[in-house]
């Protein structure tokens, strides 16, 4: 039977921009002025969006406006969008800590907010009293803190420092210790931030796995807002999209991050219209030549532009990709000695092999260098092309989400052979 | 279907804009009263961690302060305390007056001290300002008790002191100066929030105020040597709870009924409006903090 424990009616959150400081007395004189005359708050109405890359005509924005959601028991439902979508705003009016211009948010269950690990932890006292501390301002009582204590100090892995004042923890110590409390948190609702990205690589899949024990084993209702779109898919059974403080999707995990995915795109140029000159010789037209919305790293990735050369020479092409701003590996005509002979209009294409990319952000390059000459570079097109590869992991049938290092990440052959041995002899 | 229909009508709980007019949950500070104690062991036990002297530190301030004073007020400017040591006299006052100042300045950054906690968690605000003041209670029951022993020891020494039976409404008196220095708090911590300037008023608002609290001088003096600024002292509702405390502890001085009644109807309408405007601003502080 569905039951909704949460349900929020027209949401909308606006936040004065600039120093808040002079104007601040004549503008509350104002409004008192404007509402003992029964009238309309005078600084509601020029909100602008909240687009933080646009100059805008006034000084108050909307962080959030018209947010309507409903969460069933039991559901886990992830929040996604860029930085100032207005997630975290969203969490902080969720957890009660500031309050919306309009609008309400009805709850049938307590409400547990973890935006931060170790809020409140006071570095004088020790670990176990920090226990204590912490788990009350978190909304337990000193008896559930009690009966979970053990269980807590396991978690986190600290006896040994447990009688020890937290200042003489290190960070990672200090951040277990936070998680352990929060993990033991006992609310209908469980609102959780981006607390997942911190600890070891031990702890992490600690945390993702209390996290899913949370959410599935014990059927309770978690909002989840993240960066990291494989803990999202992981954990979430539903997701809302916001952009700009409006929802733009409301449902599907997959269709939420594919959603999230387009419209992050925003740095995003798949197809390049512009026209570079270079000496007697122009790149027009570049662009990726697959026609998806999303770029996996499942996928064979075509490379496509046009050169154009007057004169009578011959030219080679080099593309240099770039995975976040270090380069990855450079694509050259040179290998396979195939020159453009110009004049003329030639359509260059490369093809990129899947699992070649290592899902990141990419930029490509493109360098025109003269053949005939002393190989000079005649034409060089700074970040022709910028796309997002996205990891297509779980198509691999593969757990492990938190993405390798290095810049390519080739499927290579691993062999595994299991050793026979006779321990009789 | 119908159970379900039936549930849609009972919310726990909503989140709205604005909190109503006047709105104190006891229920949801009774659910948090773990936290309000663990907050009263905190402030309590961080103070004297690492230090050598501990909880005596309590006791360092007040002593000084006094033995200051009795320089400065009795053996210089030459004011008379009757048949008091004007030692005891200054201890008392000051152990009352340092109650009311070290609640006010506790409470009155609760928003600006407590903005890193505010903003990432949600528990009934005004806990943090209750346990200001309960924790400066426990200050104030160390400091009285050192009172008690200087008390024993003159009277030992022969010094002329005697008691009466308003000695028991004492605790009555330290609760007014408690809910004072509380509401006042709250009042200015809130605005503190937006006009930051009350900070620094609140510094040397406090120096000031000691002055015309009779702190260091029995109220009757001011009326005698300054007629014309008397009332000054006799408006403040604080120079009646210092004045009233004399009276129970050394039995000096005067009891004024009228003033007392007086000093009750601010602390409480002080107490009222700052936890008004408290509640008004919790919600929604931390965007202008």
């Amino acid at each position: 039977m569905r039951e909704i424990i949460l349900k929020a009616e027209n949401i909308s959150k606006q936040y004065r921009l600039g120093q808040v400081g002079t104007g601040t007395l004549s503008h509350d004189l104002n409004r008192w002025w404007h509402r003992i005359r029964g009238k309309e708050d005078p600084y509601l109405r020029i909100g602008d969006t909240n687009d933080r890359s646009k100059k805008g005509n006034s000084d108050y924005v909307w962080a959030l406006q018209d947010i309507n959601f409903e969460i069933e028991k039991g559901e886990v439902l992830g929040i996604i969008g860029k930085n100032g979508a207005g997630k975290s705003t969203l969490l902080k009016i969720l957890s009660k800590v500031t309050a919306p211009t309009t609008g309400s948010i009805k709850s049938r269950g307590r409400i547990a907010s973890l935006l931060e690990v170790g809020t409140g932890f006071n570095g004088e006292m020790t670990g176990r009293e920090n226990i204590f501390l912490n788990g009350a301002i978190l909304g337990m009582t000193k008896k559930e803190i009690n009966s979970k204590l053990d269980e807590i100090i396991e978690f986190s892995g600290c006896e040994r420092y447990i009688d020890t004042p937290v200042k003489r923890y290190s960070s990672g110590m200090t951040v277990r210790l936070a998680f352990a409390v929060a993990a033991f948190l006992d609310p209908e609702i469980l609102v959780v931030d981006e607390v997942l990205a911190v600890g070891d690589a031990e702890f992490q899949k600690k945390a993702i796995g209390k996290m899913q024990d949370i959410s599935r084993g014990e059927g309770r209702t978690v909002l989840f807002v993240s960066h990291n779109m494989a803990a999202v898919k992981n954990l979430c059974t539903r997701g809302v999209v916001l952009d700009n403080g409006r929802i733009v999707f409301n449902g599907d995990i997959d269709e939420a991050i594919s959603t999230y995915l387009i419209n992050e795109k925003s740095d995003e140029i798949l197809i390049n219209p512009n026209t570079y000159h270079g000496e007697n010789c122009m790149i027009l037209n570049t662009r990726i030549v697959n026609e998806v919305d999303l770029i996996t790293n499942a996928m064979d990735l075509i490379l496509g532009t046009t050169f154009v050369g007057s004169i009578n020479k011959s030219y080679s092409i080099t593309i240099p990709v770039f995975r976040e701003s270090t380069l990855s590996f450079v694509a050259t005509s040179f290998y396979k000695d195939e020159k453009i002979n110009c004049p003329g209009e030639y359509y260059i294409e490369c093809i990129i092999p899947k699992y070649l990319l290592n899902p990141g952000f990419h930029t490509i390059d493109i360098s025109i260098v003269d053949e005939t000459g002393n190989f000079e570079q005649l034409l060089y097109v700074k970040e022709a092309l910028s796309f997002n590869v996205i990891d297509d992991n779980f198509r691999r049938g593969n757990k492990y989400n938190k993405g390798w290092g290095g810049a390519v990440s080739p499927v290579l052959e691993i062999n595994l052979r299991k050793n026979k041995i006779n321990h009789d002899k | 279907m119908n159970n379900y229909a039936d549930k849609t009508n009972e919310w726990l709980f909503e989140i709205t804009p604005k909190n109503r007019f006047f709105a104190l949950n006891f229920k949801e500070i009774w659910q948090y009263r773990d936290l309000l104690f663990l907050f009263v062991k905190r402030d309590i036990i961080t103070v004297y961690k690492q230090t050598v002297l501990g909880p005596l530190w309590y006791l360092i301030q007040p002593l000084f302060t006094s033995i200051t004073f009795t320089i400065i007020f009795n053996n210089v400017a030459g004011i008379k305390t009757g048949s008091i040591p004007p030692f005891l006299f200054n201890l008392g006052s000051i152990m009352v007056w340092n109650y009311f100042t070290s609640c006010l300045t506790g409470t009155s950054d609760t928003f600006k001290s407590n903005a890193a906690i505010f903003g990432k968690v949600y528990f009934p605000r005004i806990i943090t300002p209750l346990s200001i003041v309960i924790s400066n209670l426990i200050k104030f029951g160390i400091q009285f008790g050192i009172f008690v022993i200087f008390y024993i020891f003159y009277f030992f020494n022969g010094a002329k002191l005697t008691l009466n039976g308003s000695l028991f409404f004492f605790p009555v008196l330290i609760v007014i100066m408690g809910v004072l220095g509380l509401g006042l708090g709250m009042l200015i911590s809130s605005m503190v929030t937006k006009y930051r300037d009350l900070n620094n008023l609140v510094g040397f608002g406090i120096q000031l105020l000691m002055y015309v609290s009779a702190v260091m001088y029995p109220m009757e003096l001011i009326k005698e040597k300054l007629p014309k600024f008397g009332w000054i002292v006799q408006y403040n509702p604080l120079a009646y709870v210092i004045e009233t405390s004399r009276y129970m502890l050394l039995d000096i001085g005067s009891i004024s009924i009228l003033g007392l009644i007086y000093t009750i109807v601010v602390t409480l309408v002080v107490f009222f409006v700052g936890l008004l405007v408290f509640n008004r601003t919790e919600k929604s502080f931390i965007d202008t903090v």
